[in-house]
């Protein structure tokens, strides 16, 4: 049987993730975060998601991966209804947040518990601090005092603090490409989410500003649960717990990373991971 | 062979040449315009010119205070009518139509933005001058603001759509509702190139002529409120040139110097004003 | 999820929006849009209402008739139709050459700082106030017009019949070359415009082949976009007949049509800017008013036209792309 490449941090860095409590599959263990049931999806005419079922566990890091235009964003972007945004698309099938049907809820609601940050870092043209108020503004919280002490904790929490304290009041576009999308995840921690959403955020950046976003969002996952499409597959390898495999708008495989990667169940994920299409 | 190259690189260099001078011919006419102006007015630009009312006719000295004046009052009228209609239907453009209607509401734009100056005079006397039996600020001042309302909208909409989409989703994804994303991110990102857009429709309303003609028509006097006929700089102008007295031509030269003074430097402004934004988005 | 659930969630998604505010911004928007169509609607309703007396009056005779006479109340327009196109046609005679000469320099044949340079302060003359342009008129070309450029014309084409008669300045071909001026940058911007929406691959395929920089322009370049000059052609045909003030200022203001072009004129847009504001009595409104109703629907035609022109060369270039 042929093995895969040893993305020699895989082993080590999963263990080390699922350190508390066991460690659950998808279908046992705590209550999933998000639970998906035959999911599809249209634009338009064309259909781009073809009946997808996953659960997705709680203060994990769950990515998913795949060749380009298989669904993986249009997947992620329907976690937070940003679908709705587009005309024309239309989506049938459940997706439960906590067992209720975000269909149900108020979208505004929906979209302060579920955090998103985007592929290319999309700061406002505002200052830093005032990007990071913006969810909690926009909300309705937090006189002026408490912003202050929301900013700076939602800093800290996306290790951005200790470089930007002198200057929140300086425009964002000052900062650096990898400096500007930890603002843009600060910013979607300032309003507290449940989970958060992320679209390939490091294809735009260098090595270095990658490890520190992944470094972060290690930390981050004991108090939030986190959903991230990435192209890159050594990424999902030392970064997650858990990996779906998309392929032409269908989940493959949904597994616990280091599961997947050594001994994936399907031919086609094993094609993929050892590069022989992609 | 050899002097057929010959003969075409000489028309090549003739037709560089010609094309050339039709250029700088076009370019030289603003330069004479702006010299003869100097030339002839420069010296009438005076305090007097500013703050004096004109004096009788026949007489000479006296100044265009009211004229001026005039012309700010027509100009807030227009920008009350035309500014809010403009701006709120390049929201509705950008951010909020359908196909449909869009595209109805760009055609009936463009539409309302071909009717020469003239026929704007006749709706705003048959809307307002007819019904209250006497010219007035009120008449000029609407003529003018349905004359700003189709480069307000083109130019509302152009900036808006040039926001990034993703700056949108940003903010809806942080819990925004669209009418919020696009007042508190939207709108604050084009603000610049907007009122830069506003800005430049002024300046040409400012300048235009016709539509006052028999709207606000004019006055030698100061003009109290909003119902009376009222100066305006640029009927000053046409009406002293074309009039037979020498001082009166001295003085349309000076109005005419101001008048353009103050629409090239809002245009020059205006352009410096665009390419440079605060908030650039780098990498 | 089975169909019926499909309008709960559109009405749920309405009541979101509703509450959330967008609705409300939605209609408020669209209120302010939609004065836009009111206010055309209007223009158009007054139009033809204060023109009624004149058109039951005069029917279509209105269009061919010589005749404007106040005193006898016997109105016509072809006098000013006549002026009005003259004019503009002969602006379009000399402006043509002028200005797409000059934005082929600029789009095909300058160095791109000097183009940027040269097309701002052009966009500089476009902001030009006509009255100014008028100012010009009545004291710079109409005096040059007379004393030397007319008589010249005179003395060497004098026997063509549109260079006979008494020199007045003031005059139909004064008009002309005023409103050529003016037209010029609206000429040169469009063109300039146009000639740059041709894919850079035409050109080159023309110089790959051993074309001069010229015939590269004027072979390759020029004829793709034909369509769009032409477009820009009738764009600033439609301005011109619609200038009024600098028009007004050296035209002559006589309401004869003549075969000279040293002979005053009037135009449409001149007659009503004069004589609005006396006509008292309302048939004389009407009959101006009818005129303003000539005028737009002629500048709305054009219009049309030069949108469509412009539309199929822009769309010609994308679909080659």
């Amino acid at each position: 049987m042929a093995t895969v490449h040893d993305f020699g941090l895989a082993e080590k860095s999963n263990k080390e993730g699922l350190g508390n409590g066991p460690s659950p599959g998808p279908s046992r263990g705590p209550e999933p975060k998000f639970r998906v049931a035959n999911l599809n999806f249209f634009y338009g005419p064309h259909q781009t998601l073809y009946d997808i079922s996953l659960d997705i566990p709680p203060k994990r890091i769950t990515a998913l991966i795949g060749p380009s235009g298989c669904g993986k964003t249009t997947f992620l972007r329907a976690l937070n209804r940003m679908h709705e945004t587009v005309r024309h698309t239309r989506l049938e099938g459940e997706i439960l947040l906590d067992n209720q049907s975000i269909m149900g809820l108020d979208v505004t609601q929906l979209r302060r518990r579920v955090g998103m940050v985007f592929q290319k870092s999309n700061p406002f043209p505002k200052s830093i601090f005032d990007n990071v108020a913006y969810g909690l503004r926009v909300n309705g919280w937090g006189k002026q005092r408490t912003l202050a002490e929301a900013v700076e904790q939602s800093l800290h929490r996306a290790a951005l603090w200790d470089e930007v304290k002198d200057q929140l009041h300086k425009s964002a576009y000052a900062l650096s490409g990898g400096q500007q999308q930890r603002l843009c995840i600060a910013r979607a921690l300032a309003v507290d989410p449940e989970a958060i959403l992320l679209d390939e955020p490091c294809s735009a950046l260098d090595p270095i500003a990658t490890a520190k976003i992944e470094e972060l969002l290690f930390h981050l996952k004991e108090s939030c649960t986190i959903v991230i499409v990435t192209h890159n597959m050594q990424q999902a390898a030392r970064a997650s717990d858990y990996a779906g495999f998309f392929l032409l708008g269908k989940l493959i495989e949904f597994q616990e990373t280091r599961v997947l990667f050594k001994t994936p169940a399907r031919k086609e994920t094993e094609d993929y991971i050892t590069g022989r299409f992609g | 062979m050899k002097l057929r190259i010959i003969w075409r690189k000489s028309v090549n260099a003739v037709m560089l040449s010609l094309t050339a001078l039709c250029a700088l011919a076009s370019v030289s006419v603003l330069l004479f315009i702006l010299g003869y102006l100097v030339y002839h007015g420069g010296k009438s630009v005076t305090w007097s010119f500013f703050t004096q009312l004109p004096k009788p006719v026949g007489e000479t000295g006296g100044g265009m205070a009211n004229a001026i004046v005039g012309s700010g009052k027509l100009l807030l009228l227009a920008a009350l009518v035309g500014v809010p209609i403009g701006f709120m239907a390049g929201v509705y453009l950008a951010e909020f139509a359908g196909s449909a209607m869009g595209f109805l509401i760009r055609y009936t734009t463009d539409l309302l933005n071909g009717v020469p100056s003239i026929v704007m005079g006749i709706f705003a006397f048959t809307m307002v001058v007819l019904p209250m039996h006497h010219f007035s600020a009120l008449a000029g001042g609407l003529a003018l603001g349905v004359m700003m309302i189709p480069i307000a909208v083109r130019s509302t909409e152009e900036f808006l759509r040039n926001v990034p989409h993703t700056l949108r989703e940003g903010a809806m994804a942080l819990g925004a509702s669209k009418w919020k994303a696009v007042a508190t991110v939207v709108i604050p990102a084009a603000a610049r190139g907007i009122l830069t857009g506003i800005l430049l429709d002024l300046a040409r309303v400012a300048g235009e002529t016709a539509p006052l003609l028999f709207t606000a028509f004019g006055n030698r006097f100061w003009s109290s409120g909003w119902n009376q006929p009222t100066a305006s700089l640029p009927v000053m102008i046409y009406t002293y040139a074309i009039a037979p007295y020498d001082d009166w031509h001295r003085q349309a030269w000076a109005a005419g110097l101001v008048l353009l003074g103050l629409v090239l430097l809002t245009n020059v402004g205006a352009r410096w004003l665009l390419p440079k934004k605060a908030h650039v988005a780098r990498g | 999820m089975t169909e019926g659930a499909g309008s709960r969630t559109r009405l749920r998604a309405f009541l979101d929006r509703l509450r959330s505010g967008d609705e409300v911004a939605h209609l408020l928007t669209l209120i302010f849009a939609s004065a836009i169509i009111l206010i055309t609607f209007l223009l158009v309703y007054e139009l033809w209402q204060n023109s009624a007396l004149s058109r039951h009056q005069f029917g279509w005779h209105f269009l061919l008739s010589r005749t404007w006479d106040p005193v006898s109340e016997d109105y016509g327009a072809l006098p000013f139709v006549f002026g009005t196109t003259l004019t503009s046609a002969l602006a379009l005679l000399i402006g043509i050459p002028l200005g797409v000469g000059a934005a082929i320099f600029l789009a095909e044949m300058a160095p791109p700082r000097i183009s940027d340079f040269l097309t701002f302060l052009i966009e500089l003359l476009a902001a030009v106030p006509s009255v100014i342009f008028g100012l010009l008129g009545i004291f710079i070309v109409v005096p040059l017009l007379r004393t030397a450029v007319m008589p010249f014309l005179k003395k060497t084409l004098g026997f063509l019949p549109v260079f006979k008669g008494p020199i007045y300045g003031v005059s139909l071909f004064a008009a002309g070359v005023v409103l050529s001026i003016m037209i010029i940058p609206f000429i040169i911007s469009i063109s300039r415009e146009v000639l740059l929406s041709v894919p850079a691959d035409q050109r080159e395929g023309a110089l790959a082949l051993g074309a001069t920089k010229w015939e590269s322009t004027w072979k390759v370049v020029v004829p793709y976009a034909r369509t769009g000059i032409m477009g820009s052609v009738f764009l600033s045909l439609a301005r011109a007949l619609g200038e009024t003030m600098a028009v007004t200022m050296v035209i002559g203001n006589d309401p004869k049509i003549s075969a000279s072009l040293f002979a005053p004129g009037y135009s449409i847009a001149a007659v009503i800017a004069n004589e609005f504001s006396e006509a008292t009595n309302p048939l004389y409104i009407n009959a101006l008013v009818e005129l303003g109703l000539v005028l737009f629907l002629l500048t709305i035609i054009l219009n049309a036209l030069a949108r469509l022109l412009i539309l199929v060369t822009t769309r010609r270039a994308t679909g080659h792309a």
